[in-house]
C-alpha cells in the first residue's frame, strides 16, 4: 500500500454555480465554475464552506461527480435528516451564488483509466456520487476496461443517474449497470429485490480470479457488510477500496 | 479567503456546553463513525502480536496473552476526526506508549505505527509520550469492535484521529519522519486538530 501524489495548492477558492440539476427529492448536483481549478482524479472529493451573516461558518465534504475532462466540478448532494450544510446546498442554492470550496482531497479513493480493471463499482444510495465520476472518466478517456455498476438503492425514486446509467450501459458493451431496489421495484421490474448479500454478491461481481480493482461506497453497514464479503469470496484487500457516506460525511 | 456570505445560510451554533471542547470547523456528533480505507482485517487473537522495531536494542514482541499482562489505564478523553466530527468523553482501556517503550533501549525521534491491512501513520516521539498515546483493546468498557480497530489500535486523542491507527501491529522507531499512509496522500504530516493541521498546506 505505497502511494504518493503530488501535492496541488488546497487554500480556499471561490466556485461559482454555474448550474443546478434535480437528482431524486432529496438530492441535487451543483456545478461550480472554479477559476485554476488545479484538476482532480475520479473518487475525490472537496470541503465546501458555507458562511453566515454573522461570521459563523460551517464545512463539510462532498465527492465530485464529474470526471476530471470536464472544465466544471459538479458535486452531488443528499439532504440529510438534519443536517446542517446538506439541506441548504441541494435545496437553497441559486445559479450564480458564490460558495467556497477546497480541493481536491483525498488520494487513495480514486480511479483512473491506466489503472486498468476490471472495475467493480458497488454503491449504496447517494455513494455513487464518486462512482458516477468513475463512469464517466471512462467513457470520457474512451476505456475499454470492463466495468460493472451495482447499485444498491431504496426505491426508483431514490435512484440517481437513472437515464444516463442507461445510456451508458447501452451505448458500451464494456459498461454494465446492475440495480437492486431494497424497498420497492419499479412496476414490472424483474431484477434484484434485495439488499446486497452473500449469494447476490456472488452474482454479480467479478469473479476473484479476475482480480478486479473494487470501490465500494455508501452507509458504513453496507459498506462493511460487502467489503468482508468480497475478501471471504476471494477477492484481494489490497484491491477493495472503500468509503464511507452518512451524515457524518467522508472519508 | 473567508466570510463569503452564503446567502440566507444560518447554520447551528455551538452550544455552552461543548464551547471550548471543540477544535475549529469541528462538530459534535453522538455516534461513532467508521471510517476506513479498505476492508476491515479480522486477526485471530492467536495470531495477533505487537512488535517494537527500528531503531532499538532488542527489538520486543509481545503475544495477546503477554500484552494482557502488561500494566493497564482506563482513560477518558475527546476525540476529533478530520472528517469534522468530534466525539466528547470517549472511555478507553490500554497500555500506555510509555509503558511499551520501557521494554527496549532506543535511540530515535521518531515512529511509524505498522497494521494489519498495510496502514502506516507516522508521529514525533515526544507525541507519544508522557502519559499522550496507548495501544486500547476496550472501549466503553467492551472488547475493541473490529470494525473501529479491534483487537488493538493506537489511540492518540491529542492529533486528528487517522493517527490512532486501527488494527496496530506494532510501531517502527524512526530516525527520521516518514509520511505514513494517509500524510502520503495529501494529509497533514502532524495534524494537530487545535492547529487544524488537516492538509498538506495547512
Amino acid at each position: 500500500m505505497v502511494l504518493s501524489e503530488t501535492p496541488v495548492r488546497l487554500g480556499w477558492r471561490l466556485a461559482t454555480v454555474a448550474e443546478t440539476r434535480r437528482e431524486s427529492a432529496s438530492a441535487a448536483t451543483l456545478v461550480f465554475d472554479i477559476p485554476n481549478w488545479p484538476g482532480h482524479r475520479a473518487g475525490q472529493h472537496v470541503d465546501v464552506r458555507l458562511t453566515a451573516e454573522d461570521g459563523y461558518s460551517a464545512t463539510r465534504s462532498y465527492s465530485i461527480s464529474s470526471p476530471p475532462e470536464e472544465p466544471r466540478v459538479a458535486i452531488t448532494v443528499e439532504t440529510l435528516p438534519d443536517g446542517e450544510v446538506s439541506p441548504y446546498l441541494a435545496e437553497d442554492v441559486l445559479v450564480g451564488d458564490q460558495i467556497e470550496v477546497r480541493g481536491p482531497i483525498g488520494g487513495y479513493f480514486v480511479w483512473e483509466a491506466a489503472m486498468g480493471g476490471p472495475l467493480l463499482l458497488i454503491g449504496g444510495g447517494s455513494g455513487i456520487a464518486p462512482l458516477m465520476a468513475m463512469l464517466r472518466h471512462h467513457r470520457a478517456a474512451g476505456s475499454d476496461v470492463p466495468v460493472r455498476l451495482v447499485y444498491s438503492v431504496r426505491t426508483p425514486d431514490d435512484a440517481l443517474f437513472t437515464g444516463e446509467l442507461d445510456e451508458l450501459a447501452a451505448s458500451n458493451s464494456a459498461v454494465e449497470v446492475i440495480r437492486t431496489y431494497t424497498r420497492s421495484a419499479p412496476s414490472g421490474w424483474t431484477g434484484h429485490t434485495r439488499r446486497i448479500d452473500e449469494g447476490l454478491l456472488r452474482e454479480v461481481a467479478f469473479e476473484a480470479d479476475l482480480k478486479p480493482l473494487v470501490y465500494v461506497c455508501g452507509p458504513t453497514a453496507l459498506v462493511e457488510t460487502i467489503a468482508g464479503l468480497l475478501v471471504e469470496q476471494g477477492h484481494d484487500p489490497a484491491r477493495v477500496r472503500t468509503e464511507r457516506f452518512g451524515p457524518t460525511g467522508t472519508p | 479567503m473567508s466570510g463569503i456570505i452564503s446567502r440566507g445560510f444560518r447554520g447551528r451554533r455551538r452550544s455552552a456546553e461543548t464551547e471550548g471542547r471543540l477544535p475549529p470547523g469541528q462538530y459534535l456528533t453522538t455516534d461513532f463513525p467508521v471510517l476506513s480505507a479498505g476492508p476491515t482485517p479480522r486477526t485471530p487473537l492467536d495470531q495477533w502480536d505487537f512488535h517494537i522495531v527500528g531503531e532499538v536494542e532488542g527489538e520486543q514482541r509481545w503475544s495477546w496473552d503477554e500484552f494482557q499482562t502488561l500494566p493497564r489505564e482506563t482513560f477518558t478523553v475527546d476525540i476529533h476526526c478530520v472528517t469534522r466530527w468530534s466525539k466528547l468523553d470517549t472511555t478507553w482501556t490500554g497500555v500506555s506508549l510509555d509503558t511499551l517503550l520501557e521494554a527496549v533501549e532506543y535511540d530515535a525521534d521518531y515512529i511509524t505505527a505498522f497494521c494489519d491491512g498495510g496502514y502506516t501513520t507516522n508521529l514525533p516521539l515526544e507525541e507519544v509520550t508522557g502519559g499522550r498515546a496507548w495501544v486500547v483493546d476496550t472501549f466503553e468498557g467492551q472488547p475493541l469492535a473490529p470494525e473501529h480497530g479491534g483487537p488493538a489500535r493506537l489511540l492518540v486523542p491529542h492529533l486528528y484521529f487517522w493517527k490512532s491507527a486501527k488494527w496496530v501491529r506494532g510501531i517502527e522507531l524512526t530516525d527520521s519522519n516518514i509520511p505514513g499512509f494517509w500524510e502520503s496522500l495529501g494529509y497533514h504530516n502532524h495534524g494537530d486538530p487545535w492547529l487544524e493541521e488537516r492538509y498538506w498546506d495547512d
